[in-house]
């Protein structure tokens, strides 16, 4: 089932009663989710993802736009209309019902001619079960297990009903740092075998690249790109998207392009043609920076950072943004790294200007290491 | 014993001493003098033991009388109180306007006296020789005739005691209720939402379990509270309840030490040692039954 969120707008009065202004969580957003997808909404908390989540769900009305399921407008459709299957970022399981039970719980709900014998009911309830791989817990109650349990305990009670569409309200930020590892593959082979269109909230871009089909990334309730994880890790719309997808993160320097070359400080580091002379906001990736005798950035060394793989050259530049500078580099490369001075030439394609006043993208035409 | 639980003993000394020689002396000393004839607690003597006391207060018509009222008051408080409890503050969880104006009027008798409570109640209820009372009038107006309320047929007054004891003990019950009602997670009405679950359903299914261990608190309370009844018939009724045929069985006690034909501190000891005897069985079963129906979080 395709979902499309056409001009979405939602807005909350404001906590203070005298002031009438109203705050708005989710600012026009547009969006088409494929269907059969994974899809990652990811954000920093506050950017309105958990509200369009409501919003799709149904537990919020918007305020302006409509939202469609397939080709149904289900704007004005309340949640137990829509066919949709939520799991809650505290998973909500009912806590005196054991697993079998809460697992039941929707399917019980079913009247008319959805109502389903008990064998069938049964039935069902063990296919969700083993689908999570929950088969042997389903005389447990949900205080009596792990985590990582109860997640798959809530991702099987919403999809037992067979949802038009499943939604993860934060699913694994309740887990420890290894079950979280592990539960994203269990989300993604679960969609997988399900095919049922899912949508993930998610403030981890980590989680949300490693396993979305399509990542949507939120700030103050305005989308900002969407598109496959590498693409948009590869060729961001914005200053901010640079800054919120990847680790270590992009490392941002005040640079100025002059006659189409690129200077950062007082280093020419790279040819840029087709970008007008002034001044830009540069994101260098840490995997663009290449290690070479008389390369054109020249950083004071910090510390190397041996990770076994990669190593991680920590260095600071008169022109950087923040504290310093990441650089990762594969560890053969890496070996006559010391001194006070290391010096690197530059991967074009993991360069990206930015318009230093609305952080957009600016991109060059072509371009050419020195 | 070592060093730390002697500390913890010193600590807990001052209120055993306390509870000690105020409630577990005194309650030994109960069950000591129920089965002493005739004990005179001036001369602290007594003719035998055995269980007189006891065969001469169940065969007492007026026992048996407050029994019997104390039975029915129970009976009838007990589950409309809590049920009508249930009812205003579900009502009031689903209200969001003048919510609290409402939760203030219903908790307002309980910082009421009793006393004055039984007063109002005299004037809704009783009838004298001006006038026959506000809820008279209202039953003229429907074309019903005139009911003693205070002095007149039993079914009348004892109508009047449980409408009284419902109305005192229905705020507290409102309060732990409305409480209870409102630590229920939203997201599991949510969740019961959006799998489309029937209210009804949604009530029986996730409210009343989640909100199970204080109504069962309040339905153990209420027992006792109303095997313990006593004042409220004072209020209504007067001090002489046997005469009014309204007593129960801690009025029972007290006028067996106290009132008009008192002084019989034996009797007395039997009667509340069957009222211990009836509470303390109610009680355990109520446990019982509370193991299948209450879920603690």
């Amino acid at each position: 089932m395709k979902v499309v969120l056409e001009h979405l707008t939602k807005k909350f009065p404001s906590r203070n009663k005298k002031d009438k202004s109203e705050v708005v969580a989710v600012n026009d957003m547009s969006l088409e989710i494929p269907d059969g997808k994974l899809v990652g909404l990811l954000g920093p908390s506050g950017c309105g993802k958990s509200t369009a989540l409501n919003l799709i769900c149904g537990l919020e009305a918007p305020t302006e736009g409509r939202i469609f399921f397939g080709e149904d407008d289900v704007t004005a459709l309340p949640p137990e209309r829509r066919g949709v299957g939520l799991v809650f970022q505290n998973y909500a399981l009912y806590p005196h019902l054991t697993v079998r039970q809460n697992i039941l719980f929707p399917l019980q709900n079913l009247r008319g001619e959805a109502k389903l014998s008990k064998e069938v009911m049964e039935e069902k309830v063990l296919e969700a079960a083993k689908l999570v791989q929950i088969e042997q817990l389903l005389e447990r109650k949900p205080g009596e297990m792990s985590g990582g349990q109860q997640q798959r305990d809530a991702i099987a009670r919403a999809l037992v009903k067979m949802p038009r569409v499943l939604l993860l309200d934060e699913p694994l930020s309740n887990l420890d740092a290894r079950l979280r590892l592990q539960t994203r593959e269990e989300i993604r082979r679960i969609q997988r075998e399900t095919g049922v269109t899912t949508v993930f909230v998610t403030h981890d871009q980590e989680e949300a690249m490693s396993i979305s089909d399509v990542i949507v990334v939120m700030k103050d309730g305005v989308l900002q790109q969407t598109g496959k994880p590498q693409e948009v890790y590869n060729d961001p719309d914005n200053l901010f998207v640079a800054k919120f997808l990847g680790t270590p993160p992009i490392n941002v320097f005040d640079g100025s392009v002059r006659g189409g070359t690129l200077h950062i400080g007082g280093d020419a580091v790279m040819r840029a043609d087709g970008v007008a002379d002034g001044a830009y906001t540069v994101g260098i990736r840490p995997e663009a920076f290449r290690v070479r005798d008389d390369g054109p950035l020249r950083c004071a060394l910090e510390t190397v950072e041996v990770m076994g793989r990669d190593t991680t050259i920590v260095s600071t530049h008169p022109a950087m943004q923040g504290v310093s500078i990441r650089s990762v580099i594969s560890a053969e490369y890496a070996e006559g790294v010391g001194g006070d001075e290391v010096r690197f030439y530059l991967k074009c394609a993991k360069v990206h200007l930015f318009d230093p006043e609305s952080g957009e993208r600016v991109r060059f035409s072509s371009a050419e290491a020195l | 014993m070592n060093n730390r639980s002697f500390k913890g003993w010193l600590y807990l000394l001052p209120a055993i001493l306390f509870l000690g020689a105020f409630m577990v002396y005194p309650l030994v000393d109960v069950f000591v003098y129920s089965f002493e004839e005739g004990y005179n607690s001036a001369s602290q003597s007594f003719f035998g033991t055995g269980l007189y006391n006891y065969r001469y207060v169940l065969r007492d018509e007026y026992f048996l009388q407050a029994l019997k009222n104390t039975f029915l008051l129970v009976i009838i408080t007990v589950p409309l109180s809590t049920g009508l409890a249930l009812l205003i503050s579900l009502a009031l969880n689903s209200i969001k306007k003048l919510r609290e104006l409402f939760q203030t009027i219903y908790f307002l008798p309980y910082v009421t006296n009793t006393l004055a409570v039984g007063l109002v109640f005299m004037i809704l209820f009783k009838k004298t020789a001006y006038t026959d009372g506000l809820v008279n009038l209202v039953i003229n107006f429907f074309g019903g005739a005139s009911v003693d309320f205070i002095d007149g047929p039993y079914w009348a007054k004892m109508f009047v005691l449980c409408f009284y004891t419902v109305w005192v003990v229905l705020p507290f019950k409102i309060l732990i209720l409305t409480s209870a009602l409102a630590s229920v997670r939203q997201d599991f009405y949510n969740a019961a939402r959006l799998d489309a679950t029937p209210k009804w359903r949604v009530f029986t299914r996730i409210t009343l379990p989640m909100i199970s261990p204080q109504l069962f608190y309040l339905i153990i309370t209420g027992f006792i509270g109303a095997f313990k009844a006593y004042s409220d018939a004072v209020a209504i009724f007067g001090t002489d309840l046997n005469a009014a045929g309204m007593n129960t069985i801690v009025g029972y006690v007290y006028d067996m030490l106290y009132g008009n034909s008192g002084g019989w501190p034996s009797f007395a000891s039997a009667a509340a040692i069957i009222l211990f005897a009836i509470v303390l069985t109610i009680t355990c079963i109520n446990l019982l039954v509370s193991r299948k129906h209450v879920y603690y979080v």
